[in-house]
């Protein structure tokens, strides 16, 4: 139990976004964190009664959990603002900015931090040039292993690595049926490491970065949400320099893309130690497995702690 | 960069206990499709995908006032341990409810169980030793699939076309398997309105798919949830009606009733019955009394076959919309005109894949389970089931035109990379995640 003064928290959790189950998860797990920090606290699922419920009920803080579509593309962000409801994390205007991985990856790559040359192709341009020119195109400006992915949207889904050319059209076809925009990237290889940024009131900082090791190679939607499938180090195996490094770039990019209170910046660090910005991630997953609850622990400090500070900076700001 | 000069530091995989799960538990992951699922619980979500009989249809009232005698008369007996076979004036019940099939058996050999679910578990423990082969219907009940594959069994699917198994297909399966030197212990079968294919076994069917397993020393597990469920012709009569010593039967009143009392059973052989008892006492110590007590009152009490006639018009009138949809938005698909149960088999242009449209459905509010579910060996990627047992008529068709969006979105999309390569996923290694059991 904290020293808090027990406010009255909603938080928002599942939606209808492909990423409806993790977000259930992640909320769940912040509920308990929040009742732990001693505030009173009421999960919710965002629908039609949602905001006559907080315009009727005022509460105090609401904490969105809710990945995907349904909060991280900012609109339920912009609506919570245009009804006077402070909530924990980023603007909707600056959430859009992290949303789009290719808008995201361009201002993160106009600071100085090093950014996967990448293709970002939507099914009409396809449809428009024809697939095979277009295709062509791409195989001959990224060599390589390239990785194909929605261009906005996690937990990998629709996410494919591409080895052999020839799977490239299929990898396009999986990443278009979740989202109408894809991004193919060259393939960095390295060592997977995910910074958490916090900022409670003194000035974004960053966690311990935690380094993601799928049994499997890859870090797919199965290794990242049944335990046992990935191995996790926090502190990461990284040398000094090099983590300070990184998370110097993650703080970066939480300023450059205007992100606020808690976000979670994932790159690749080659074998030169550079390390590469893969993405921002307004309302990083909070399950069981993810990322986040590690980089809080490995930080000597509690999920509670954390999640009761946010809601109170949130509370404050509203002030 | 990692460095020889860094402290060697420990992993942590969230898991200690990861490395001594047992080979069994291999299946039992999360994956993306179920948590796709999860979006059709959702009330904007036209589910197709589901299983969940239509309980609102039930004499509510009726029900309440047989918990309350129940507990009125015999509370001590309702809230305490009971028999592992179940209690036996349910187990007499049960016998009227089979004979609607034309199945006489004695309730001493009736085994009341957790939903025939726990019943199916309970024989599979029985006959399956890991590497057994299993025979069953292509494609076959997802539940089932699960079962199986939890005792490391193979399964091998017979072919099917709307008349149900095919009795040549089973034969040659059978010796194609005998060739190899492999051992079957059982053929797992739903002759009535089939979960998934909707097709029912025909009565002429029936005497040769038993020769044929009684020649070959087979034994059959007839699960039986949805015979009663019936729209036109009542389906011919049970397959344990016809061989009573090489059948084990399930029933359930998860469908002519409501799956919440979690009450169905099995009618086995005496020798196999002994062995079942025990298993359940083992597994369970004992069925649910006070469940047992509520049907027992509720089929003592209730008219219960003018209530399956009224599931009957409610299914049929869903079943009709959802045909009627398939034909009005989808003409380029194919599916099956069940005569009773819950569900349509769709087959779709082998381009289609339903695995990976099924996030594209999703976006568009609609859901379906996809038929790769349903087979053990990565197969029914261009197929897909649809329920139509949960939804009202006017939402399943919603759902259909939204599923036309789906299907002629992908069909675009797909034309869009003709001929720039192989488009679809390669193969799995087969097992999808079943859908949950509460999904709608």
């Amino acid at each position: 139990m904290s020293d808090s003064s027990g406010l009255y928290v909603v938080v928002l959790a599942g939606g209808i976004s492909h990423e409806r189950d993790v977000s259930l998860r992640s909320g769940r797990r912040v509920t308990d964190a929040l009742i732990a920090a001693g505030h009173r606290v009421v999960l919710r699922d965002p629908d039609a009664g949602l905001l006559p419920f907080l315009a009727n009920e005022r509460p105090d803080v609401v904490f969105p959990a809710l990945h995907g579509s349904s909060g991280e593309d900012g609109s339920l962000l912009d609506l919570l603002a245009a009804i006077g409801v402070p909530a924990v994390g980023s603007s909707g205007a600056a959430a859009r900015r992290a949303w789009s991985k290719p808008v995201a990856s361009s201002l993160i790559s106009g600071v100085g931090v090093a950014v996967p040359e990448s293709i970002v192709l939507s099914h009409e341009s396809f449809r428009e040039l024809g697939a095979s020119s277009v295709l062509k195109v791409v195989r001959s400006t990224l060599e390589g292993d390239l990785v194909v992915k929605p261009a906005s949207g996690g937990s990998a889904q629709g996410v494919t690595i591409v080895e052999d050319t020839n799977d490239l059209p299929r990898a396009m076809v999986e990443a278009f049926t979740y989202a109408e925009v894809a991004v193919v990237e060259r393939r960095i290889f390295g060592t997977e490491i995910a910074v958490t940024v916090v900022d409670t009131g003194d000035g974004p900082r960053a966690l311990t970065a935690v380094e993601i090791e799928p049994t499997a190679g890859v870090y797919s939607f199965q290794a990242r949400y049944n335990a046992g499938e990935t191995t996790f180090y926090a502190p990461s195996r990284l040398d000094e320099e090099t983590v300070a490094r990184v998370a110097d770039a993650a703080v970066l990019a939480h300023g450059t893309l205007g992100l606020r209170d808690l976000s979670r910046v994932d790159f690749i660090v080659d074998a030169e130690g550079t390390p590469w910005f893969l993405e921002a991630n307004v309302i990083p997953g909070l399950t069981e497995t993810s990322l986040v609850p590690l980089a809080i622990e490995a930080s000597n400090t509690t999920a509670a702690a954390l999640y009761g500070s946010l809601v109170e900076a949130a509370r404050t700001r509203s002030n | 960069m990692a460095s020889d000069g860094v402290p060697q530091r420990t992993g942590n995989n969230l898991d200690p206990w990861y490395a001594n799960y047992a080979e069994r538990a291999a299946g039992l992951a999360a994956s993306e499709v179920r948590a796709l699922f999860a979006v059709a619980s959702r009330p904007e979500v036209v589910s197709l995908a589901g299983g969940m009989p239509y309980v609102s249809a039930l004499p509510h009232d009726l029900i309440t006032s047989s918990m309350e005698k129940v507990m009125r008369e015999r509370g001590a007996t309702a809230l305490q341990y009971g028999s592992g076979q179940g209690i036996p004036e349910l187990r007499e019940q049960i016998l009227d409810v089979m004979a609607l099939e034309g199945i006489r058996g004695s309730a001493d050999n009736v085994v009341t169980a957790t939903g025939s679910q726990q019943a199916l578990d309970l024989v599979a423990k029985l006959f399956i030793d890991p590497g057994d082969v299993i025979l069953a219907e292509s494609p076959s009940y997802v539940g089932a699939l699960g079962i199986f594959r939890s005792y490391q069994a193979n399964v091998a699917h017979v072919a099917t076309d709307e008349n149900g198994l095919i009795p040549e297909a089973l034969r040659q399966t059978i010796a194609a398997l005998r060739g190899q030197g492999r051992r079957i212990k059982f053929l797992y079968t739903i002759p009535n309105f089939h979960n998934p294919a909707g097709v029912t076994l025909s009565a002429e069917r029936r005497p040769e798919i038993l020769e044929i397993c009684r020649s070959n020393e087979i034994l059959v597990l007839e699960d039986n949830p949805y015979g009663l469920l019936h729209f036109d012709e009542p389906a011919p009569n049970a397959l344990r009606s016809l061989d009573p010593e090489g059948v084990i039967y399930l029933g359930s009143f998860s469908k002519t009733l409501a799956p919440g009392f979690r009450v169905g059973w099995a009618l086995a052989p005496h020798a196999i019955r002994e062995k079942l008892i025990l298993a359940a006492e083992s597994a369970i110590l004992s069925p649910s009394s006070f469940s047992q007590m509520v049907v027992s009152e509720y089929l003592a009490t209730a008219d219960w076959r003018a209530q399956i006639d009224t599931f009957r018009g409610v299914y049929r009138e869903r079943k009709d919309a959802l045909i009627e949809a398939l034909g009005e938005y989808l003409p380029q698909l194919n599916w099956t005109n069940p005569n009773g149960g819950f569900y349509v088999w769709v087959t779709m242009p082998d381009v289609l894949d339903s695995k990976q449209m099924l996030p594209r459905a999703v976006k568009e509010l609609v859901a379906y389970t996809p038929g790769t579910a349903f087979f053990a060996d990565g197969r029914g990627r261009h197929a897909m089931r649809l329920s139509f047992c949960y939804p009202t008529p006017e939402a399943i068709r919603l759902g259909i035109r939204r599923l036309a969006t789906v299907v002629n979105g992908e069909l675009d999309l797909l034309d869009t990379f003709a001929g720039t390569g192989p488009l679809q996923l390669p193969p799995s290694a087969g097992y999808d995640s079943a859908p949950p059991s509460d999904l709608k």
